[in-house]
């Protein structure tokens, strides 16, 4: 082995080289987010070869270039219906879906709870950072009430979303939320997720002190992630319609963990009795 | 009838829409995303009976966002796909046609033109969305277009529609309208052995080597490998290079990569054009038409004819690239070209374009009504 082997990453094996150094600004937690991801497959010993990852448009979309997999960043809010495609076309692939609050739950909010009814064996990991970072920092889904974006400049008027609640409502077999600071949590869940079948959701409340942080008095990364160490409260199972996020509580864990017949099992068997001549 | 039952080889009657589904089911598809829109709905209830028998995949999507998105990562992941609908929905995909033609992924889309703009009339065909087929999704890019005149070619063109998809690695578009889309006739479904599949060209490089983006090959066509075939490639929608890298900043990349998309197609518009030459050879007047109104206008030409007018008709079945040099060579022979189209002035444009000098009339039909023969012949009678 030559020095510079010994030198190289753990992970890097399942990043592309010739990307990085990635955009995220200093502090990102999209970072942490990716590194689960990719320490969870690790610790599965899953084939890369047999995983696709879909993101849409934002400062976490980028993720689709990093890995070092079949990848493809679409666009705007459509990563779910894309991967439909994909999962439907190809059902030995794992797809995952990572991208952010806004691209999944604005312009794409249709295709999330379409995707979770149907139950279709999409897993989804969004970055929450509570704004539009990569338009530099404007109001979103996410955002807290009376929250400071630039379009929100007298503060947010908006409720926001509640993404556990959501996910559950609309049929996932899989919810949890947690925080980039809860690592081992998260790289947790998300090998949980990876070994379930049917619609998975992950909400990661990531700190976005660059563009959110700072006009909402967290300036740095550190200043987010003991803010998160601060208001973070494990429930696990609790009702996730009651697991606020607010400036003082971000109730965290795992909401749902249920199984349920996944779309693709009842269309394989549906075109099998189709095929069998007892269609109807 | 054979034992095939992808093929249903054979004499059927059948509309538009249905014989539309057929072919697509002919030419390997295996992948339909949809959401229900008058005229085109039969397309996906056609698709939603037969692709099961044949182990396809139906797929209903919320809406035509969703659809348009699915069928390209079916593309990806290594179907024949298809989705299909009217004006309102074509609007909706115009995002990720523009997403299917950046990241060059075979499709087909099926638009059944009503009238527009909006909601306009659901149930009465239109030809207004031409110029959308074209220009519908934002940037530069060339896009092929087909518009059938009789159930039969409803069936052959949407073959035609997924080789030239596979062949180009663009999506295709089906310009259908609603009368064709709903009218019944006979179709004659050939063997499957004497229908022509085209399939797309495969990378022969291990993966470490592969460039998704890299053509390969004077047709400017790169080979592609699909999800889960072990080259681990990437895809965006944003400019990148060959390897599929985002270049966001380099004018060089940005040049390489829209002039490639458009010049696959540029390049190869002869090899892809077809177009039906009625009676033109000593034509003095001439009737350029596609679609539904071709068939009027053939009748007007005929009529002409047994009046002792030399009259002629260009149908144009691929409409986009459009087909320049017919044109042009008809305009240097032709006293009066006569264009008649249901819309208030589309395709009539490019004529001009094409055709400088010669003498343009240009017949719009709007609402339910088709042009008449008689409305044709009148034109061509007056030279």
């Amino acid at each position: 082995m030559t020095q510079n082997e010994n030198l190289a990453h753990p992970m890097e094996v399942f990043l592309r080289k010739s990307r990085i150094p990635h955009i995220w600004c200093s502090g990102c937690g999209n970072g942490i987010i990716l590194h689960s991801f990719i320490q969870a497959v690790k610790e599965l010993e899953m084939d890369s070869d047999k995983i696709a990852v879909i993101s849409g448009i934002g400062c976490i979309g980028r993720v689709a270039g990093y890995v070092n997999m079949d990848s493809f960043h679409t666009t705007h809010g459509r990563a779910i219906a894309f991967a439909t495609g994909v999962k439907l076309a190809n059902p030995e692939l794992t797809v995952v879906v990572i991208s952010g609050d806004g691209d999944l739950f604005a312009i794409g909010g249709n295709h999330f709870i379409h995707a979770a009814r149907r139950n279709i064996d999409i897993k989804v990991i969004c970055a929450n950072n509570f704004n539009y970072g990569m338009t530099g920092g404007q109001q979103g889904p996410t955002t807290p009430l009376e929250a400071y974006t630039t379009t929100s400049p007298y503060g947010n008027i908006e409720h926001p979303f509640n993404l556990v609640s959501l996910a559950a409502a609309s049929g996932a077999t899989y919810v949890a939320r947690w925080t980039t600071l809860h690592v081992r949590r998260l790289t947790a869940s998300i090998q949980k997720m990876l070994q379930k079948r049917g619609f998975g959701f992950i909400e990661v409340i990531s700190p976005c002190p660059e563009i959110y942080g700072r006009r909402n008095k967290m300036r740095t990364g550190l200043e987010m992630m003991n803010w998160l160490k601060k208001v973070s409260v494990i429930e696990n199972f609790s009702d996730p319609a009651k697991a606020e996020v607010s400036r003082d509580r971000i109730i965290i864990g795992e909401f749902v963990d249920m199984e349920k017949p996944t779309f693709e099992s009842i269309l394989y068997q549906t075109i099998k009795r189709v095929q069998e001549g007892k269609g109807r | 009838m054979t034992g095939n039952k992808a093929v249903l080889t054979g004499e059927h009657f059948l509309s538009g829409d249905l014989a539309c589904a057929e072919g697509a089911i002919a030419a390997g598809c295996r992948f339909f995303a949809g959401y229900p829109i008058t005229p085109a709905t039969e397309i996906a209830e056609r698709m939603a009976l037969r692709l099961p028998e044949i182990g396809g995949i139906y797929v209903q999507m919320e809406d035509e966002l969703a659809s348009m998105a699915a069928i390209i990562g079916a593309s990806y992941a290594g179907l024949k796909s298809m989705t299909a609908t009217s004006g309102p929905g074509f609007s909706l995909m115009q995002e990720n046609i523009g997403l299917a033609a950046m990241t060059e992924a075979p499709c087909v889309v099926v638009n059944v033109m009503r009238g527009g703009p909006s909601t306009g009339q659901p149930t009465k065909p239109g030809q207004q969305d031409v110029m959308q087929a074209r220009w519908g999704s934002h940037g530069d890019y060339e896009i092929i277009a087909l518009s059938p005149n009789s159930v039969q070619e409803a069936f052959d063109l949407t073959v035609e529609a997924f080789n030239l998809s596979e062949a180009y690695r663009v999506p295709v578009i089906l310009l259908m309208d609603e009368t064709v889309a709903h009218m019944w006739e006979k179709v004659v479904i050939p063997p499957a052995e004497e229908i022509r599949l085209v399939n797309r060209k495969k990378p022969n490089v291990p993966p470490g080597e592969y460039a998704p983006f890299k053509p390969e090959g004077e047709d400017l066509v790169p080979p592609m490998a699909c999800f889960g075939e072990g080259y681990r490639f990437h895809a965006t929608g944003l400019t990148h290079d060959e390897f599929g890298n985002p270049k966001t900043d380099s004018p060089e990349a940005q040049f390489q990569l829209v002039s490639r998309l458009c010049e696959k197609i540029r390049r190869n518009a002869e090899n892809i054009i077809k177009t039906e030459k009625v009676m033109l050879d000593d034509a003095e007047v001439a009737v350029i038409a596609y679609g539904v109104v071709s068939r009027s206008a053939l009748s007007a030409v005929k009529k002409a004819r047994e009046k002792g007018i030399k009259a002629g008709l260009l149908r144009l079945i691929t409409l986009w690239p459009f087909p320049e040099k017919q044109v042009a060579e008809l305009a240097d022979k032709a006293k009066l070209i006569v264009i008649p189209e249901l819309n208030y002035g589309q395709m009539v444009r490019e004529v001009e374009r094409a055709a400088k000098e010669a003498s343009i009339r240009f017949l719009p039909k709007l609402g339910e009504n088709l042009h008449t023969p008689g409305e044709i012949l009148e034109v061509l009678e007056a030279k």
